[in-house]
């Protein structure tokens, strides 16, 4: 562990955080490929709740794994109108081959080339292993983290914390 | 606002609504959320019926249902079958059918269950094509999703998700370890 801090100090921490990123900071923006000839900017959903999943990598060996279980309640999290964006550091044909395979209705963006660039911004770059933690945020519809969480990387976090930070936002929106 | 691991919690109390086996007093409740056409919760069927037998009346079993329809395309029939057969006093045996026939879940194969059941025919066949437990079954996937639910199977002892191996071994540890505090 203090070996990893060590090898991130040497590295230029001005635009890495050590740890992800907290609620009440604005996200970074990034554009990142989708498909070979489509890219995605976060900027794009402005207007509208956003949940970005980081996970380490396309391929986990278990059937219900985290980005399946993502794609059955995607009905639940268009109820508040929130775009859910998956991103690994996976290339683009590993995830379109991944999302077809696992019928995925949603965008996986490859944080491929310069290698998890986002994820480092964003303060959940495992860099060890080369991937990416297993993280989320949510955002608001005027693109400010509200709800951010590292999951021990084996343990896929489930969909209850997004659900509960996505209901806190409309509470806030009715109450102001 | 935070979420630690290791302690997701069952957000729907076990109830009526549920389909129980063993004795409402028992010291542990085991929860399982889980798929009839998922493999891996195929593997766990047996494990948790040799859990059954070793403990008896200090176990509560509770079966909720979480199909991945994007995976497997009849987990949703196939839990509404079992819910089906539930009205005619049958889930349990429609249950463990299923997990034994799980290759084979199509619409056709399911009234043929009903049929091996001694279940009404008609009866079962025409709430099937109404999807008459559709709700219920959504229900549950919903209390897991809230629960922390995070594929399948998942289980919960004594409410808290249990995030280790359900092997026969590790599941059966932490249920006694449940047990004895």
């Amino acid at each position: 562990m203090s070996f990893d801090k060590d090898q991130r100090e040497n590295q230029s921490a001005q635009d890495e955080p050590s740890r992800a990123l907290q609620p009440g900071t604005p996200a970074p923006d990034f554009t990142l490929h989708s498909t070979p000839d489509q890219s995605v900017s976060l900027s794009e959903f402005r207007g509208q709740p956003v949940i970005l999943a980081f996970y380490p990598a396309d391929w986990s060996p278990v059937c219900g794994d985290q980005m399946a279980l993502y794609n059955e309640i995607l009905p639940e999290f268009s109820r508040f109108h929130a775009e859910l964006l998956g991103i690994s550091v996976d290339g683009v044909w590993s995830h379109a081959a991944f999302a077809q395979d696992r019928k995925l209705h949603f965008p996986l963006l490859a944080d491929f080339e310069p290698k998890g660039a986002v994820a480092k911004r964003y303060g959940v770059y495992r860099r060890p292993d080369g991937t990416s933690e297993r993280a989320l945020f949510v955002l608001d519809a005027q693109g400010m983290i509200r709800w951010s969480y590292v999951s021990p990387v084996g343990i896929n976090p489930g969909a209850d914390g997004i659900l509960t930070a996505l209901e806190g936002l409309q509470t806030k929106e009715i109450s102001q | 606002m935070t979420q630690e691991s290791g302690t997701a919690r069952l957000t729907l109390p076990v109830g009526q609504r549920d389909h129980q086996q063993g004795p409402v007093t028992a010291p542990v409740t085991l929860v399982e959320y889980g798929d009839y056409e998922c493999p891996y919760c195929g593997r766990a069927y047996p494990i948790v019926k040799e859990i059954q037998r070793r403990l008896g009346d200090r176990l509560r079993f509770v079966f909720r249902n979480f199909p991945l329809t994007q995976s497997h395309p009849h987990a949703e029939h196939a839990a509404e079958a079992a819910e089906a057969a539930a009205v005619q006093a049958k889930f349990w045996e429609m249950h463990d059918y299923l997990f034994e026939h799980q290759r084979a879940l199509d619409d056709a194969h399911l009234v043929q269950y009903a049929v091996a059941l001694n279940l009404d025919k008609e009866t079962f066949e025409r709430e099937m094509t109404a999807h008459v437990y559709s709700n219920r079954v959504h229900e549950d996937f919903l209390s897991g999703v809230r629960s922390g639910v995070n594929g399948t199977p998942t289980f919960f002892i004594n409410g808290l998700r249990h995030d280790d191996s359900y092997e026969l071994e590790t599941l059966l540890a932490a249920i006694e370890a449940a047990m004895s505090s």
